[in-house]
């Protein structure tokens, strides 16, 4: 008895199953048939919404081709995969061009909205009809929506990554200006992930340039905390370990101020007002003196 | 293996070859205690290149031997601390403050050199 239900149960969902395939196939087909004409409507829509604004109407109409086809593709197959690779190449290709979020989605939808009309209109004269079309339609047009603004905000986010990254290793400059004399400007707020590689980067530097003496310019650093400071501790501490002196300069008022109220242990950390300063400083330290030519007797007179 | 010991006029340096375990840093811990007396040194380096990682226990040995050499009357400069060895270090809260260090062997005898030139035998 269990059994006869159960089996009846699959049964149902099995044909329930089938007809959809069915209708989706001949969705398909009407979709296929009727290619140019939806396109055209499509673009037209798009342009009339002020959408993708920043690519030309060849460029919108030969996307919209390619998408359309990819839509009624994943419609026919229900693999997604294909459609995950075009999103993705598609992202590369129009968000150097500043093509936004809101845009993607925009037309993903209008297209979903003007391939719906045409349904209801095909469909208006068989009300049930219309609604089983329209189960079969609305779930995989929903997951094609999905996957396209899925894959643009993905790229997105792998483009800030990278930027980021990029940032990341352009702000941490070593550079040297005397012998044996390193100079370590910050500019920006600095995290932990920051510290670190400022860090080994800093370490390595005093390694290949046998430094002596560092001075960190934390001019550019917007703020300073607890961990900042720690991680600047750190580094002090580290430098030492590599037999280079730290100077530590360009410490506002304000970041003064607040380290003491903090109450961070600054005991170890050698800190001048400016950069100049650190730089005279450092020469100081490793023994250079720098001193005016004597103006020449010519000079002097004129 | 034993950590060699050489003697370079008034200094005696260790340079170390290989990983050591512990014993052998006992070892080398005894080693030089023995040896600043023998040769009369001013002054001993103990050189750490080819160390890629320091434990606790290492760390606390060098400073022991430091602190060992300074009571037989001779200053300690450790030299080449790695980049990664010092991050490593500094992330354990393990900073040898009061013990001097060096970039290199050469960076560590100008050290002891000016050290000595200021007669100076106790750590600034």
């Amino acid at each position: 008895m269990t059994t006869d239900i159960r089996s009846h149960a699959a049964e149902a969902k099995h044909t329930r199953a089938d007809a959809t395939a069915a209708l989706l196939r001949e969705l398909v087909a009407h979709l296929r048939k009727n290619r140019t004409q939806l396109r055209e409507e499509w673009a037209r829509r798009i342009t009339e919404s002020k959408l993708l604004t920043a690519m030309t109407r060849e460029e919108i109409f030969a996307e919209a081709t390619s998408v359309y086809d990819n839509y009624v593709e994943v419609l026919e197959t229900g693999s997604v995969e294909a459609l995950q690779a075009y999103a993705r190449n598609l992202s590369e290709r129009i968000i150097p061009r500043g093509v936004e979020t809101h845009e993607v989605l925009g037309i993903v939808l209008l297209l979903r909205d003007v391939l719906a009309r045409s349904l209801f209109k095909k469909y208006q004269a068989d009300f049930g009809l219309l609604n089983a079309v329209l189960d079969a339609y609305e779930p995989a047009a929903n997951r094609i929506a999905n996957t396209v603004a899925v894959g643009f905000v993905q790229e997105r986010e792998r483009i800030i990554r990278q930027q980021q990254e990029a940032i990341r290793e352009l702000s941490t400059p070593v550079l040297q200006v005397r012998d044996r004399l390193l100079i370590l400007p910050i500019i920006g707020v600095i995290d932990s992930l920051r510290a670190r590689q400022l860090t080994e980067q800093l370490l390595r530097g005093i390694r290949a340039n046998r430094a002596k003496v560092v001075v960190v310019d934390i001019t550019g650093v917007p703020s300073v905390d607890a961990t900042v400071a720690n991680h600047l501790v750190q580094t002090v501490d580290a430098s030492r370990l590599m037999g280079a002196n730290v100077i530590v300069t360009g410490l506002s008022s304000e970041i003064a101020q607040t380290l003491v109220t903090i109450g961070v242990d600054l005991s170890k950390i050698n800190a001048v007002g400016d950069l100049q300063g650190g730089i005279e400083e450092a020469e100081r330290l490793l023994g250079y003196s720098v001193t005016m030519p004597e103006p020449k007797p010519s000079e002097v007179k004129a | 293996m034993r950590v060699p010991i050489l003697k370079q006029s008034q200094y005696v340096i260790a340079s170390i070859q290989s990983a050591l375990s512990d014993e052998e840093l006992l070892q080398l811990r005894d080693d030089l205690a023995r040896d600043v007396g023998k040769h009369r040194s001013r002054g001993v380096i103990i050189d750490v290149t080819v160390l890629d990682v320091m434990d606790s226990f290492a760390v606390r040995t060098l400073r022991a031997i430091a602190h060992m050499i300074r009571l037989r009357g001779a200053e300690t400069v450790i030299v080449g601390i790695q980049p990664e060895v010092a991050f490593a270090m500094v992330q354990l809260g393990l900073t040898l403050e009061d013990i001097t260090t060096a970039l290199d062997l050469e960076e560590g005898l100008a050290c002891l050199n000016r050290q000595g030139a200021a007669g100076a035998r106790h750590v600034q």
